[in-house]
């Protein structure tokens, strides 16, 4: 009996990620992100084996072809130019277009998760090192802010303009733009984390500093983390986008939704599908993965509200 | 008060330097040699020596950047490796467009975004409420270059309404009125969704407080409480955001202009970096983050004087 009721207090210790992740899937909005951000994951994981044609190969002789609802058009000129092998239409040079939607969203997908990554990861590092440390904190927190002067995604054209466009710099120039807002983020929250009671007893207990900043501040700051990070995702996709329309992120003729994008505004009269599919490509994703982050962040951080 | 006010200059003087330095610095660590693009491609190699000399190219990279330094504070930022012409004159032409474009942009967030999240708060948890925060959640997730590129074709292409691009007069006449409108409606929603979101949260949070509740038991009309002593202080949040604010719009103009082909320093910038010409791209950087942190000075003084309460060490 007493065993029993020994082993039930361990099953029902306090897990404060796993009530977290049921707690989401009370929420139907949230649920339904993450149903769409999912099946989206898994199909470009796919594109390989779903995408009809290679990305980068041209067809002269299909340009612009529209996509399926030419079938209902009233023109017949349009019903006659589309062809069943290209669902989605093809773009000026004759490249499949749903093969470029896939292939590209997996660039995008990509480049917004490593870059969000790696500023995770020195963010977390400097916040923790600035919050725990009151000797570091001026240094590291002035350099951020340094980095804090350059608005929007100046900082990464700044690094692209030194580095060169290439998809690697595009990367790298969005996860150090990333870095400054986990840092201070991060800091606030350690700055509560050291003076709580626990960490004092965990420290007089003879506990170094690195035991009590991996295993118990890292531990507890984990909540904060996930919810930033979800929500940098998004602005990562979006950089990553917005690089590539300008032509400073991933280099033609590979695709990108942003790219693909800019390579269609001057058919965007006679062929609008082209602009409006990436786009929405790239609205559905920030939209779904802000979403999720605002669940998130209600039900692990509800002091991070704005 | 006053040490407040000094520890903000001394402040600011530090980010200007040190945003110089990072500016400089990173330039300087590009790839590519300065003084051989300067000299062109046909250029011997004693050319490229001599250009090496002229520019300072040859000197320690302290001593460059100190020089560097000197220049910019005679308004000096050399001179475009493209057009030859000294940049300052070039930035004059075009920094009115982008001071039109992110002035327009930032009145239009006020008018739309403040009165958005008052009328949330008001409403909570009913329809309109609902309405008009999933628009602000939709807003923030739109990506402004594509959101600029819809609105050309809605407007201009198939409605024909409203030019498609370019900017040749302020945005308070007739023509810099119709131009203005869609490069500051594809800038500013992201600004109004983030003002409604402040709005709402502001509000709702004074509208619990006591003073509130003592406004109201004192038998003031409804109307009164909410316009004179509720909003006055539901701003001061929004107002800690305009300096962000304002600083994300000049960074997305910079993206804006590029869509509506409006001359600004955007479209200078991205050019230069597109040709390696890297005094311009030092330049407009610097006057970007310049811009920004002079505006945030100038709302971090203001808050001293908007809210009393605070005690400033």
């Amino acid at each position: 009996m007493q065993a029993a009721q020994a082993g039930k207090a361990v099953i029902t210790r306090e897990r404060p990620l796993a009530g977290a992740f049921r707690k989401l899937w009370q929420n139907k909005l949230a649920t339904v992100c993450f149903i769409v951000l999912t099946v989206e994951i898994a199909v470009l994981l796919l594109a390989p084996l779903i995408a009809p044609f290679d990305p980068e190969a041209t067809n002269i002789r299909a340009k612009l072809a529209p996509g399926f609802w030419a079938q209902w058009s009233q023109n017949p000129k349009e019903r006659e130019a589309y062809r069943p092998q290209h669902p989605l239409g093809t773009d000026h040079l004759g490249r499949d277009m749903l093969s470029r939607l896939l292939w590209g969203g997996r660039v995008s997908l990509t480049v917004g998760f490593i870059s969000t990554a790696m500023g995770l990861f020195f963010g977390v590092i400097f916040g923790m090192l600035a919050g725990y440390y009151k000797r570091l904190d001026n240094p590291i927190m002035r350099l951020m802010d340094l980095l804090f002067t350059f608005p929007g995604i100046l900082l990464a054209m700044l690094i692209i303009a030194m580095l060169g466009a290439s998809t690697f710099n595009a990367t790298l120039a969005i996860s150090i733009w990333s870095v400054p807002s986990f840092a201070r983020m991060v800091r606030g929250r350690v700055l509560q984390i050291r003076e709580e009671d626990y960490v004092m007893a965990i420290r007089s207990s003879g506990a170094t500093d690195a035991r009590i900043l991996l295993a118990h501040v890292l531990k507890n700051c984990l909540p904060l983390i996930i919810v930033i990070a979800t929500m940098r995702m998004a602005s990562s996709i979006i950089s990553i986008s917005t690089l590539s329309y300008l032509g400073m992120g991933v280099p033609p003729p590979a695709p990108e939704w942003g790219g693909m994008i800019a390579a269609a505004k001057e058919y965007m009269w006679k062929r609008p599908s082209l602009i409006v599919i990436p786009g929405l490509a790239v609205m559905i994703t920030i939209i779904c993965l802000n979403v999720l982050g605002d669940k998130l962040r209600d039900i692990l951080d509800p002091s991070l509200r704005d | 008060m006053g040490r407040y006010i000094v520890k903000r200059l001394l402040m600011m003087v530090f980010l200007l330097l040190g945003m110089t330095f990072i500016v400089f610095a990173s330039l300087h660590l590009a790839s590519g040699d300065p003084a051989e693009m300067v000299a062109g491609v046909t250029a011997t190699p004693e050319d490229i020596e001599r250009v090496r000399v002229s520019l300072g190219l040859d000197k320690p990279f302290l001593l460059q950047y100190l020089t560097y330094l000197k220049n910019l504070f005679t308004l000096n930022l050399g001179t475009s490796f493209t057009t030859r012409q000294p940049i300052v004159q070039e930035i004059a032409v075009r920094l009115p467009h982008t001071l039109n474009l992110a002035c327009a942009s930032i009145l239009l967030s006020i008018l739309v975004g403040v009165p958005a999240g008052i009328i949330t708060a008001l409403n909570k948890d009913r329809m309109l409420d609902s309405v008009i925060s999933t628009g602000a959640m939709v807003g923030i997730s739109i990506p402004n270059f594509w959101l600029g590129t819809m609105l050309i074709y809605l407007f201009s292409v198939v409605l024909r309404w409203l030019p498609s691009g370019g900017m040749s007069a302020p945005f308070w006449t007739a023509e810099g009125f119709r131009q203005a409108i869609l490069p500051a409606m594809a800038l500013s929603t992201a600004t109004i969704a983030s003002f409604t979101r402040i709005g709402r949260s502001a509000m709702l949070e004074v509208l619990q407080s006591d003073y509130i509740r003592t406004a109201r038991s004192k038998g003031l009309p409804g109307r009164s409480v909410i316009y004179i002593h509720a909003l006055r202080n539901a701003l001061i949040p929004l107002f800690t955001q305009f300096g962000t604010s304002f600083g994300g719009l000049l960074g997305g103009a910079v993206i804006t202009e590029q869509v509506f082909v409006v001359n600004g320093i955007g479209t200078y910038l991205i050019n230069a970096i597109n040709t390696r010409n890297y005094p311009v791209v030092q330049s407009t950087v610097l006057i970007i983050a310049g811009l920004f942190i002079i505006v945030n000075l100038a709302v971090d003084l203001l808050y001293v004087v908007i809210d009393p309460r605070i005690q400033y060490s």
